[in-house]
């Protein structure tokens, strides 16, 4: 310990904290080394068992994966999605606060619309502005959340897996049964600070020996009301957020079969409804709002996917409707308050074509074809349609030690308006290859790299929005350059069972980046294709599993960031600034503990300082922020009857901060979970 | 093994601890200054300038041209008025001086900021909701407001408030039309400008007319759609900006004679803002070009006794090309200085530039975001 101590007491300013968390991270597991090894000597801990090292997703993908799944993502105090994407390293969550306001993700720094989200294999899309509310997507019934940089390390996926700079997969809870088990119930309600009701229901049931059904709904209320501060050292004043409540509903369900060919088939559909505040911008002498936001999301999806053989078919398709109504009274025009109204359709299509032309060397054809249409009560609005054709060829080699893949994604995009002018047609042709080796004999140690050019399409918003959007938008390209190691290790009757660590560093380019430019005024802006950005960045992730004792499994895990996302647009304005909002250091370090019935997890999220606007100056900086978490989990089993008690304290110091300036984050908060299960 | 656990707990308390204090105390941001040329011998004393700051990130914030010491003090509201909730507020929309007090009219917080013009020291604060712009006359405040009141479907009306400048209270308020803008006093008649912004499809095409003796609505005169900017002139005739609807109908000038209350004259190229000084009307266009994507910007100067284009620029010495977005106008009446601010991208700190009488730059300073609106101290 002595070794680490100097770190606690060393100078403390923003970048160092995180040093601090990473030496205390190796700190731990360093001493813990130590200690194992005395008590190897014990001798009735001496017996030898040879534990094979099992290598994951993480450590075989070609491109960075993080996952979190199962009892990690259970422990966690996280309510939506957008809770738990925020311990990934290379991440931003932008959060505007409280559980209504709007989050989503940038990966990288490349901007929020270059990360594509996945729902159970399919895109959830949002033509119209291209970004999707992960805030919305609650944990209830999620099995796994995995993020991958460039795109997921398989060939045999639709052609959209292989169109955006980085990808997230949100899996839902499969119906899985073990012998003599015939359904499954979960019965779950949360309630909290914010006056949070949120009852839950799992129902999942085996229809026959190949078919199952699973329904999942779900009802939230909350006041969303919360304290929070604002100081500059002489004023000092605590105020209450207000508007900020919402109503939520979810309903999905769906059935998953198996055909006698071992194939799979699976259909589901989801529908989900939401009415809420929107809490603005606080500045000055503004502290109350009334702007209302409906939403109304429903998709229908339905895959086949057989695997046997040395041909290979996947297939998809997916219809989504989405409604949503915006209300400010704040905006009186002649014929009464604005009441902006926004529906829109989607149809998808996919077929996935894979042929294993050896047992190293599979070749894939993929093709998906997507409709977008957006209505708006827009005056002057264009009313647009999005054809969209993907088509995609791949190829993977893998061998015991080497897996490459490369490929080669055509995307053609057809716009059609009702009135004024479209953006036309675009054809592109944007390449990726990745590679997975093990250099040793080893298979503890492997290297892995990618290089992807990939472009983001205009939104509608961005071309089409009246009087702002810019018909002459080209797309915003990407390119990618990652370099990274992962190593694992298991340890045989040692106090740290195993560790894992992936590296990677990354060099990023964005070109002709979308921006809003000023018009003539304020109300006249102009989408162009002007930004150009430059990023530089280090992602660390270190997994471990501890066994202090045979009762208790625990775990921990530590992730670092660094990036320099530098502005290279203009030479002379802001050049070589720092993009806002993204901080050079940030990271985080979750740890959980199972002993008996007991279960608890801590988590620390760290965000270092950052600058609001794009140019660096002590005027737009924004102070760094870190939370700490914690959750106190109680299981009892009575037969098949299991109930569990959770008690989580979120922002345990209480710290005021702001994600986005003038949106404030609540302080420290309570929720409590009760839930049944057989 | 048990105390490896106590070890590890240890460490996150610790880790917990250290992270207690390694966040800086907030303290009120500091007011930078950088130094000119000083003119001892200057008339005017020196120049407010007030920064609008990008809508949401209360940003407005104050600067201050001293003439006779060369000084410019950037950002001056935040350390002379540091117990001020969150400060000057956000998006600053006009700045007024009269008599020994500053007006400060600030937009999305709803407010007009009153200050002591000395020292820059808050006296009060008067409320109005969507507050735009300020004008005074015989010892009254007139204050246009987008909307009297919010959340009502029935009430799209706009108005002009009247606010003693001794008690500081809003006296009377009265409905002038739609989103209204910039007003104008001729003689004892205010002149508003209505855009009707709110409602692109039915833009508003008055100027409504104020009595002010008996503070009473006489008429509105028709003149063209979005109207913006209202300027009088030394002859008794209001010059008028028209923003067209951004698709077919450009924008415009427009000239109204007070006497007449009709629109005069009518120039057929946009003016995105303007400042009137003696027989000059120094003014700018960005135009918005749907075929180019691209912004057109010119310079020029109208001569108002003659009402007609002199083909001069205030800018000779190739500056123009150097500003991305002119924002803010306004001429020094002793030295015909022009006094122009570039908003950049409107997320970046701007700059004030000054041209001497014959178009040549004489300086420029990096001011807040949006540097917009002026106010000369004598």
């Amino acid at each position: 310990m002595k070794k680490y101590k100097f770190a606690f007491f060393g100078i403390c300013n923003s970048s160092s904290v995180f040093y601090t968390v990473l030496c205390i991270g190796l700190g731990i597991s360093f001493c813990a080394e130590g200690q194992s090894d005395s008590l190897k000597k014990a001798p009735e801990l001496n017996e030898v068992k040879i534990r094979e090292i099992k290598l994951g997703k993480r450590q075989l993908s070609a491109s960075p994966l993080q996952i979190l799944s199962g009892a990690a993502l259970e422990r966690m105090n996280s309510l939506s999605v957008a809770d738990a994407v925020r311990y990934f390293s290379g991440v931003q969550l932008k959060d505007y606060g409280g559980i209504g306001g709007l989050k989503t993700i940038n990966v990288r720094s490349m901007g929020t619309n270059h990360t594509a989200v996945f729902y159970d294999g399919v895109q959830l899309g949002n033509a119209q502005n291209g970004q999707v509310d992960l805030g919305k997507f609650s944990l209830d019934n999620i099995e796994e959340i995995e993020l991958y940089n460039g795109q997921k390390s398989t060939i045999f996926q639709p052609a959209k897996g292989f169109a955006s700079g980085s990808s997230l997969y949100l899996t839902a809870k499969q119906p899985e049964f073990v012998a003599g088990e015939r359904s499954h119930l979960r019965a779950t309600v949360k309630t909290g600070s914010f006056a949070l009701f949120n009852p839950s229901l799992l129902w999942q049931t085996k229809i026959s020996e190949h078919i199952s059904a699973s329904l999942s709904t779900e009802y939230k209320k909350s006041d969303g009301k919360y304290k929070f501060r604002y100081t500059n050292g002489v004023y000092d004043s605590t105020f209450v957020r207000t508007n900020a409540d919402i109503e939520t509903m979810r309903i999905e369900g769906g059935l998953n079969g198996r055909l006698p060919d071992s194939s799979q088939w699976s259909a589901k559909f989801y529908y989900y409804k939401d009415e809420q505040g929107l809490p603005g911008a606080i500045v000055g002498n503004v502290y109350n709002f009334s702007q209302r936001l409906w939403n109304r999301n429903f998709f229908f999806q339905s895959a086949y996917r057989k695997e046997s053989g040395r041909y290979n078919l996947m297939a998809s398709f997916k219809y989504a409707n989405d409604y949503a109504r915006f209300l400010d009274p704040d905006f009186v025009k002649d014929d009464g308050l604005l009441n902006n109204i926004y529906k829109q359709q989607e149809l998808y299509f996919s077929l996935v074509n894979r042929y294993r032309l050896t047992p190293f060397w599979d070749v894939v054809l993929s093709g998906d074809y997507q409709r977008n249409t957006l209505d708006a009560n827009l005056y002057r609005f264009v009313y647009p349609t999005r054809n969209t054709l993907l088509g995609a060829i791949a190829t993977q080699f893998h061998f015991d030690r080497l897996d490459v893949q490369a490929n080669l994604l055509g995307t053609y995009v057809n716009d059609r308006v009702e009135q004024y002018f479209s953006a036309g047609n675009k054809n592109e042709l944007t390449p990726a290859l990745l590679v997975s080796w093990q250099p040793f004999a080893s298979k503890e140690f492997r290297l892995r790299s990618f290089y992807k050019s990939i472009f983001r399409m205009p939104t509608f918003n961005d071309l089409y929005y009246t009087a702002i959007g810019n018909t002459f938008l080209m797309p915003e390209y990407t390119k990618q350059f990652d370099l990274g190691a992962t190593y694992i290790r298991a340890f045989e009757d040692q106090l740290l069972s195993q560790v894992s660590v992936q590296v990677d560093a990354y060099y990023n380019k964005v070109k002709d980046k979308i921006i809003a430019v000023p018009g003539a005024s304020l109300f006249r802006w102009s989408m162009q294709n002007l930004g150009k950005v430059e990023i530089k960045g280090l992602d660390v992730n270190v997994q471990s599993a501890w066994r202090p004792a045979r009762t208790v499994a625990l775990s921990a895990g530590l992730t670092y960031t660094y990036q320099q996302a530098l502005n290279v647009t203009d030479k002379a304005l802001n050049y070589k600034n720092q993009l806002i909002y993204v901080p050079v250091n940030s990271g985080s370090f979750i740890a959980g503990a199972d002993w008996k019935n007991f279960g608890v997890n801590y988590s620390y999220i760290y965000t270092g300082e950052r600058y609001n606007q794009s140019a660096n100056i002590a005027y737009n900086y924004v102070p760094a922020w870190y939370m700490h978490d914690i959750a106190f989990h109680y299981r009892q089993h009575f037969a098949r009857h299991q109930f569990k008690i959770s008690a989580e304290v979120n922002n345990l110091l209480n710290q005021y901060y702001d994600v986005i300036t003038s949106f404030p984050m609540p302080g420290r908060s309570y929720r409590f979970t009760l839930s049944y299960s057989y | 093994m048990i105390s490896s656990i106590k070890i590890n707990h240890f460490t996150i308390l610790l880790l917990s601890v250290s992270l207690l204090a390694c966040r800086k105390d907030a303290s009120p941001v500091k007011e930078e200054t950088e130094v000119l040329k000083a003119d001892p011998a200057s008339v005017a004393k020196g120049l407010y300038l007030v920064n609008e700051g990008n809508m949401n990130m209360n940003k407005a914030s104050l600067d201050y041209l001293d003439f006779r010491a060369g000084i410019y003090r950037r950002n001056i509201y935040g350390q002379v008025n540091p117990e001020v909730v969150k400060g000057l507020g956000d998006v600053a929309n006009d700045i007024a001086i009269y008599g020994s007090k500053l007006y400060v009219v600030v937009n999305v917080s709803n407010k007009v900021e009153v200050m002591d013009v000395k020292t820059g020291r808050r006296i009060s604060q008067i409320d109005i909701l969507n507050c735009r712009y300020i004008t005074f006359h015989k010892g009254k405040a007139y204050v246009s407001a987008y909307l009297g009141q919010v959340g009502d479907p029935g009430a799209p009306q706009g108005i002009v408030a009247q606010i003693d400048t001794a008690s500081l209270q809003e006296e009377k308020r009265i409905e002038v039309g739609r989103q209204p803008e910039e007003m104008a006093i001729v003689g004892d008649k205010l002149y508003v400008a209505n855009s009707g912004g709110y409602s692109p499809n039915n833009y508003e095409r008055t100027v409504a007319v104020l009595d002010l003796n008996s503070f009473q609505l006489i008429k509105k005169i028709d003149v063209a759609v979005n109207l913006h900017h209202i300027k009088a002139d030394r002859y008794g005739d209001l010059y008028v900006t028209s923003r067209g609807d951004y698709y077919d109908i450009p924008s415009k000038l427009f000239v109204i004679d007070t006497r007449t209350d009709l629109v005069k004259k009518t120039f057929d190229f946009g003016v995105s803002n303007l400042a009137i000084d003696e027989d000059n009307a120094y003014y700018y266009s960005t135009e918005f070009s749907y075929l180019s994507g691209k912004n057109t910007i010119t310079y020029g100067i109208l001569n108002v006794k003659d009402e007609a284009v002199t083909g001069r620029s205030f800018i000779t010495d190739g500056t123009d090309g150097k500003i991305m977005i002119p924002y803010g106008i306004a001429v020094n009446p002793y030295t015909k200085e022009v006094f122009v601010t570039d908003a950049k991208d409107y997320v970046s700190p701007g700059t004030l530039y000054c041209f001497d009488a014959a178009g040549r730059k004489k300086y420029a300073v990096t001011t807040g975001d949006i540097p917009a609106h002026f106010a000369f101290v004598y």
